[in-house]
């Protein structure tokens, strides 16, 4: 088969695509969680991880109740998780949520170690229809792949719509910006907070589904590295902007994939260090993310333009 | 309508308020004035139930409010428009209103009160798309005023609201209170600006260092004594 270059380049980036949106989906819902209460959590890896052996486990009843079920139980794990560990830390700071976040995520990790017999490997076999590559006009591309554009694409609408068309979307937004504010003009604590997990429950459950399909492995440790990616990718973005640290996630993983296809294979088990040195570059640059350098930028070239119309600024 | 009894609010070893009394009538504008530190924003964060006091009782319609969530402090009645106006600064000015009647339920109320506020302030209107943090400061303490109505509130309470203002906003937002009053809002309202305050409100109390009240009357009251003349008016 002869596939030009600009075929190859084009399917790289296709791939990167789906890779990033992945990414763009677990910052937005890290991103929520951190702007309504300040919570940066990293047990949604465990999210991520339960919704894995439940794919395992589920996985003979067919997609659609595997599907189902996965959500099911990774939004409940969500609710739970909100409930048990962090209503009890409500006033508690930032430093405290994000320990607990910890000993939850190592917690949860070890009663999978401890009950789902890790010694035998477990794989959710990939449905050969859904994973099977097809070429279009010289790409390679599979229906998992598309599934996963569109997905991200309805999904990214559909959050977008509920923060900005429904009442539910604008007492979000308030919250992540002034919580106790927002308790003022009357939103409930509880119900905004539940809420906010339920949608990180939600989103974490599709990101789970598509990314197993694709990876196939089950084992405790399944959602650490994926939620460190995103969380960086949301810090790059800036984690009190959910378009930022949707972008934010969605740039690293775009730009880590780029590099697992393009690095000399010598240098392909370091893709993570060249990227997180970029970070660490744009951070020392830019400490507040993306979204608020563009905002300054956005601010400064208002402010000139007003003063070269010659109005107060 | 609300009763603060001996009202004790303290930050760590530090006490803000100690032992305050103060009471609001159904229908009643009372300004409750001092210098920076004396207290008067902790006592208004107490009402609304954003603090904890350490001792004493806020009544409401002769229920305490003490412990009650600052969302359920609201639905029965009391709203607040705080220090700085805390506008949500990403949502649009449309939505910083709407968000201002989450408490009610009645559709048909809310519009007709939406649609009574934009034309007080017709200001709202005309930016109804903008970002809140785009206004001026004076758009932004209508905005907040505005915010705090839509929830119809039987007791309003404002902090500092001319804080930062040019002098004509300042006598706009006196003007919009007046006319709140004469229109039947019960109100608290919370000012370092005496002269202006004694002026609208019916009655005044008078701060001092630690929530402890130095004078309190009526407008001829206040002006009649000397000692609240040289302590506030001159600096007000």
């Amino acid at each position: 088969m002869i596939v030009g270059s600009a075929s190859v380049v084009i399917q790289y980036i296709l791939d990167s695509i789906a890779n990033g949106s992945l990414y763009a989906l677990m910052a937005l819902s890290l991103s929520l969680l951190f702007g309504v209460m300040g919570l940066m959590n990293f047990a949604y890896g465990e999210l991520i991880m339960s919704g894995a052996f439940t794919m395992y486990y589920t996985h003979s009843w067919g997609p659609v109740g595997m599907i189902a079920m996965t959500v099911i139980v990774v939004v409940v794990m969500s609710l739970l998780m909100e409930l048990l560990a962090f209503r009890p830390l409500r006033k508690a700071g930032p430093s405290t949520l994000l320990i607990t976040s910890f000993a939850l995520s190592i917690a949860l990790q070890k009663l999978a170690y401890m009950t789902t017999n890790p010694g035998i490997p477990k794989t959710v076999r990939p449905y050969p229809w859904l994973t099977q590559q097809f070429e279009v006009s010289g790409v390679l591309m599979s229906r998992l792949e598309v599934i996963i554009w569109v997905m991200t694409i309805v999904l990214l609408v559909g959050m977008t719509l509920l923060l900005k068309r429904t009442a539910l979307g604008i007492q979000l937004r308030a919250s992540t910006e002034d919580f106790r504010m927002s308790q003022l003009v009357g939103v409930k604590a509880n119900r905004v907070i539940s809420s906010a997990f339920a949608i990180t429950g939600l989103l974490a459950s599709v990101v789970t589904v598509l990314f197993m399909l694709g990876h196939g492995d089950v084992r405790p440790n399944v959602g650490q590295g994926p939620v460190l990616v995103a969380f960086v990718g949301g810090v790059i973005g800036g984690l009190g902007s959910l378009p930022g640290a949707a972008l934010g996630g969605f740039v690293l993983g775009l730009v880590l994939n780029i590099l697992q296809a393009t690095l000399p294979r010598s240098l392909q088990g370091h893709t993570t260090m060249f990227a997180f040195l970029g970070v660490i570059a744009i951070l020392v640059l830019q400490p507040g993310g993306m979204i608020v350098s563009i905002r300054k930028l956005r601010r400064k070239r208002d402010q000139a333009a007003a003063l070269s119309e010659g109005a107060p600024s | 309508m609300l009763e603060v009894n001996e009202l004790s609010v303290s930050y760590g070893r530090i006490n803000a308020v100690q032992a305050l009394t103060i009471s609001v009538a159904e229908g009643e504008f009372v300004g409750l004035v001092g210098h920076n530190g004396a207290g008067k924003s902790t006592t208004l964060l107490t009402v609304t139930g954003t603090l904890r006091p350490a001792g004493g009782d806020v009544l409401f319609d002769g229920k305490s409010i003490v412990g009650l969530a600052p969302d359920e402090i609201l639905r029965r009645g009391i709203a607040l428009v705080p220090e700085g106006r805390r506008i949500f600064g990403r949502l649009s000015v449309g939505e910083n209103l709407k968000i201002g009647a989450t408490t009610r339920k009645d559709k048909k109320g809310v519009e007709e009160d939406m649609r009574k506020i934009l034309d007080r302030f017709p200001v709202l209107q005309r930016y109804w798309n903008k970002s809140g943090a785009k206004l001026s400061g004076g758009e932004q303490q209508m905005l907040a005023i505005g915010r705090a109505l839509l929830s119809r509130p039987r007791l309003l309470l404002l902090d500092e609201p001319t804080l930062g203002l040019a002098p004509l906003m300042v006598d706009r937002v006196f003007e919009i209170l007046d006319d709140l009053h004469k229109e039947g809002t019960t109100i608290l309202l919370v000012e370092q600006n005496a002269a202006r305050t004694i002026e609208v409100a019916d009655r005044t109390y008078v701060l001092r260092s630690g929530g402890r009240i130095q004078f309190q009357g009526t407008s001829e009251e206040l002006a009649k004594m000397g000692d609240f003349e040289t302590a506030y008016i001159g600096m007000g």
